[in-house]
């Protein structure tokens, strides 16, 4: 039998998703499927949009890469429109002329935004905001303006406008409508959301009509209102609601509804039975879905029809039967979520209201007549209770006891009300991006997934837009509870203890050695995990120094000789360079001391200097040269600071804002030789441009022209993170508090060699739930934290400097504890004018060589 | 077997010049020995200096512990273990290091 061939008319989230979808099923093999795409990529994360302003790559928001494609036998053409469609020969003809035929044809066109016919909106900076190219245009425009205004106060439009805030722009949002997100949000709702987002410095002009856009006197342009008021502004976002793409199916004769959209059957069919739609170009009982979630469903209900019409030809299982169109989102920082009937227009309805307007809080509950069923729920501000209210209503679950309780916020020491996952049954949705029910979370479970990322490979659960991450992580421990299945997390066969219980506990009983530790809370001898481990907890409530001789047999070896080994067993040396910045007289001591020592020397990726292949009896003497040069200990060996990177900033380059030179040593001053659950490293950039990449490291600093703005848990190295935006605008003494308190909370809270970001990604409340404990202090403890690393501080030494004032410490730094001479096992060879370690089959040859070559060739 | 051939002691240095749960290395007899001295045990353990897995000359620099009732260093290079008394590595039990036989006297370490 030939393959069946499927063509897909866009290549949006939903035309991938059916492919994916088609590719993945045991039916892969039957069909030849081929994709076309007016956009210049593939498709990617439409929803993450909004991401690329903060650093968001088009790699990083694709949702699939060419070669990936190709290696699934997918045929993809990319730039090219799908113009025509011959129905009766089953033919599209593109753009460019290519012709194909098809078995079946999907639609997944999306939609367009939609610009109000204003006078004047067709001027270079009036600009749009939905694809890639849109954004690479809005960034282009953003530099070349002061001052920007999104018409549109919807969703979208408050994302757009939280991307020219993060350009820099002043912002104004304009909005037809007397409130903002009119669509989800009640008169309340609507109110408290417009009161956060003026504070957070973006205007808010509500029931303004565009009239004209005319030539501007201050600005660009001036937009003209029907009121006869006026705003000046240097770019245009409109943002005015989408339209359904279906100019195809319109020209060649599908069934269109009246205000557009393709009209499509139960099964996503349109009015000719080989053509489908879904996604947002389709109309199925009146209504667009302006949403991904039910595009998906679109997508698995067009899959299976097609299944089932051309291979198996039993009836489809799955139907498209609506969707809930429930968000929950955060806009411009602020947390706003929507359920069900919003408006409180079902017969009958009833409300009930909280209002805080001191924490900034409001909440309506919309319930049937009688009190039983919950119809939909209006929260900004607290958010807390989306999971459970929208389970309630998916559910058409009974309240439990009183619908105040679920709205109320929870006094002191009493348990927030929450619905027991228990109470759930198990086909209601968790997960709707992947529609995935609580039965098939348990069943992964059952199957051995017991952490969230196996949870998510298994079944792509809280991988769309992440809302629906604590619910499914409450399934998943309930669900381990009650298989009785523990998860081990001591940590090692010496403590019956996570690093984090040990921390507590050092701290509470006021250790200051590992055998008190291991007396009181242990057994054996230790090992290469506690030990370290507990030495860096000592370290960091006490500071001691770490060659002590009770802290010694604790250190790792780079920690024992300060300095990192290498692969031969020698060391290299990495003073500190506080901030990059370096004089021209250091950088000769140390090329003086490579050149002595014949030391392979290299700028590191911290922006510092290392030297390769010292020996052991070696550094204390290289040290001792360092240190009168006025060199400290890099702390590259340890689990602590490393560098903070900088850029040259205000003091020379002409775009920059603040002095970033100054606040890194500053930063990298206070803060060097802080030991952690691992390496901590930081950066600050002069102005957005960012040339130091602190958005990459676990705290970063960038310089606004209103202050510092505090990014935490970025992560390099194997799996990078971007740092999470923590605070805006702070002046320097706000910022040193805030770092204080994340560190030191990240000292006593994070995992054995777990970095900041993972850190964060395991925090329970995440970022929201650090900006609690560090800004609002909602555990009472910074005061602690903040004395603790006051410190911390205070009784810095540089562990070089100790080192070599204490002879008996010295003696440490030889090869062998009874002879001078040197390990005779070292082997190497010069290349690029330096000296570097032999390989194994160069050592075979050396080995050969007399030993007065031997010793010319290692540049002895 | 020594049979009747008394041991020949060595001295190789004291004990206070190994800090208690850290180890040194020794030269004897033009051979690399990493002598290790655990806290609270007058005991020391003395296998040989050379990691076979990093072919590096570097295990008195490792860190000392227990699994069960063994004593162990773990390499400092790539944290491989390798069995105190026995020299026999726990990842890879073919893998033995040469052992010698060790007393302390009067507060020094003599090898044989
Ligand atoms: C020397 C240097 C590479 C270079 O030639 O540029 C380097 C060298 C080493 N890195 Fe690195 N890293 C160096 C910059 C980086 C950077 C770039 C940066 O800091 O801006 C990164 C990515 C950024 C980050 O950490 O988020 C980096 C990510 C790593 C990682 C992966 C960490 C992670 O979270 O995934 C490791 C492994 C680890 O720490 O577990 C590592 C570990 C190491 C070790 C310690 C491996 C080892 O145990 O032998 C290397 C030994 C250093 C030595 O012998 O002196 N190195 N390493 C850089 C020293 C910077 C400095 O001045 O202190
Ligand atoms: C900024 C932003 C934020 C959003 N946030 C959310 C959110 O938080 N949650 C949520 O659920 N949804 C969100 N959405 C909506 C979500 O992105 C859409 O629902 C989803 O992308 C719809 O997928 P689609 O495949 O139907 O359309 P699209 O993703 O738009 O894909 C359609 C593709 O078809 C191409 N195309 C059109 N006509 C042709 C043709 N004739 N020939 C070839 N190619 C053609 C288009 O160029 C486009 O690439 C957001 C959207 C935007 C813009
Ligand atoms: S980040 Fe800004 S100040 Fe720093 S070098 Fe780059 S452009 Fe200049
Ligand atoms: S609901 Fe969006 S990822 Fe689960």
């Amino acid at each position: 039998m030939s393959k069946k061939r499927i063509v897909v008319v866009g290549n949006g989230m939903v035309g991938h998703n059916f492919i994916n979808t088609l590719v993945t099923s045991d039916h892969a093999s039957e069909f030849e499927i081929l994709t076309f795409s007016e956009e210049p990529r593939l498709a990617y994360d439409r929803v993450q949009l909004s991401k690329y302003f903060s650093g968001y790559s088009a790699a990083d928001l694709a949702l699939v890469t060419e070669s990936e494609y190709q290696s699934q036998g997918i045929v993809y053409t990319l730039n090219d429109k799908v113009v025509a469609i011959d129905s009766h020969a089953k033919i599209i003809t593109t753009a460019s002329g290519r012709k194909e035929g098809y078995d079946k044809l999907v639609l997944a066109t999306g939609s367009f935004p939609f610009v109000p016919p204003i006078p004047g909106k067709d001027q270079d900076h009036c600009l749009v905001y939905r694809t890639i190219d849109d954004l690479e245009a809005i960034s282009a425009s953003a530099e070349v303006s002061k001052t920007g205004v999104v018409v549109g106060g919807g969703l979208l439009g408050l994302e757009a406008a939280n991307a020219l805030k993060q350009a820099g722009l002043e912002t104004h949002v304009v909005e037809f409508a007397p409130r903002l997100m009119a669509v989800q949000l009640d008169e309340g709702g609507g109110k408290l959301l417009r009161r956060k987002i003026e504070e957070l410095g973006v205007q808010v002009h509500t029931e303004k009509n565009t009239k004209e856009i005319v030539a501007g006197e201050e600005c660009r342009y001036r937009m003209n209102f029907a009121d006869g008021s006026f705003l000046e502004t240097d770019m245009i976002l409109f943002s005015a609601g989408i339209r359904p793409q279906d100019e195809l199916a319109r020209q060649f004769g599908l069934d269109i509804g009246e205000r557009g959209g393709i009209v499509v059957n139960d099964y996503c069919q349109t009015s000719n039975d080989d053509i489908y739609a879904i996604g947002e170009c389709a109309l199925w009982d009146n209504k667009i879905y302006g949403l991904v979630a039910p595009g998906y469903q679109m997508a698995k209900v067009a899959f299976n029809h097609i299944v089932s019409n051309l291979l198996t030809h039993e009836e489809s299982a799955v139907s498209f039967q609506g969707a809930d169109m429930s968000t929950k989102l955060k806009l411009l920082g602020v947390d706003v979520a929507s359920i069900g009937d919003a408006h409180g227009l079902t017969a009958g309805a009833q409300s009930y209201v909280f209002n805080d307007d001191i924490a900034e809080v409001y909440k309506r509950l919309i319930v049937s007549a009688d009190g039983k069923k919950l119809l939909g729920a209006v929260l900004v501000g607290d958010v807390e209770a989306y999971g459970t209210l929208l389970q309630l209503k998916l559910n058409d679950m009974d309240i439990p006891g009183n619908p105040a309780a679920l709205i109320l916020p929870a006094t002191d020491g009493a348990e927030p009300v929450g619905l027991g996952v228990s109470a759930l049954p198990e086909t209601a949705q968790i997960c709707s991006c992947f529609d995935v029910s609580k039965g098939d979370i348990q069943k992964a479970v059952q199957g051995g997934c017991c952490s969230m990322p196996d949870l998510k490979a298994a079944t792509k659960a809280s991988s769309g837009c992440g809302g629906c991450a604590a619910l499914v992580k409450q399934v998943m421990d309930a669900e381990m509870a009650s298989l009785g299945m523990e998860v081990n997390t001591d940590l090692c066969e010496h403590f019956a203890h996570t690093r984090r219980e040990l921390a507590d506990i050092i701290r509470v009983k006021g250790y200051t050695r590992f055998e008190q530790v291991l007396e009181g809370h242990g057994h054996g001898h230790g090992c290469e995990i506690c030990k370290p481990t507990i030495g860096s907890i000592l370290a960091s409530f006490h500071n001691e120094y770490v060659l002590k001789d009770e802290h010694i047999g604790l250190q790792d070896t780079n920690d024992i000789f300060l300095g990192n080994m290498q692969k031969d067993g020698t060391y290299s040396i990495v003073p500190r360079i506080a901030g990059g910045e370096i004089t021209p007289d250091k950088l000769i001591v140390l090329g003086e001391i490579a050149r002595d020592y014949d030391l392979y020397t290299k700028i590191t990726g911290g922006q510092r200097i290392d030297l390769f292949g010292a020996q052991l009896h070696q550094l204390p003497e290289i040290w001792q040269k360092l240190v009168a040069a006025g060199f400290e200990t890099g702390h590259a060996y340890g689990k602590s600071v490393r560098t903070v990177k900088s850029c040259v900033g205000s003091t020379w380059c002409r775009y920059g804002v603040l002095d970033s030179v100054s606040m890194a040593i500053a930063i990298e001053d206070r803060y060097k030789g802080l030991r952690a659950p691992h390496k901590i490293k930081f950066a600050v950039s002069g102005c957005t441009r960012e040339c130091a990449e602190a958005q990459s490291k676990d705290i970063g600093v960038i310089a606004t022209e209103t202050g510092w703005n505090l990014y935490v848990c970025g992560n390099g190295g194997m799996r990078p993170r971007h740092a999470d935006l923590f605070a805006t605008d702070l002046d320097d003494e706000t910022l040193i508090k805030y770092i204080d308190r994340v560190l030191m909370f990240y000292v006593r809270t994070g995992d054995r060699l777990q970095r900041t970001s993972v850190w964060m990604e395991n925090m329970e409340g995440g970022l929201d739930y650090l900006k609690q404990v560090v800004i609002n202090d909602s555990l009472g403890i910074c005061t602690e934290l903040e004395d603790n690393m006051t410190r911390i501080v205070g009784s810095y030494q540089c562990e070089w400097k100790t080192t070599l004032e204490n002879p008996d410490k010295l003696k440490r730094f030889q090869h062998f504890i009874n002879a001078d001479e040197a390990d005779s096992n070292l082997y190497y060879v010069r290349e690029r004018g330096q000296r570097r370690p032999a390989t194994e089959a160069e050592r075979i040859e050396l080995v050969e060589l007399p030993p007065a070559d031997k010793q010319a060739l290692a540049g002895k | 077997m020594m049979n009747a051939i008394e041991k020949q002691w060595t001295r190789v240095c004291a004990v206070d010049d190994i800090a208690p749960d850290t180890g040194v290395c020794a030269l004897y007899h033009g051979e690399q020995v990493a002598l290790f001295r655990l806290s609270g045990q007058n005991d020391v353990f003395a296998i040989s200096n050379h990691d076979p897995f990093g072919n590096a000359n570097v295990l008195s620099r490792g860190i000392v512990g227990s699994r069960g009732d063994r004593l162990f260093v773990a390499s400092p290079l790539y944290k491989q273990h390798f069995d105190l008394l026995t020299g026999e590595c726990f990842e890879d039990p073919l893998v033995r290091l040469k052992t010698w036989s060790v007393r302390v006297e009067e507060g020094q370490v003599l090898l044989a």
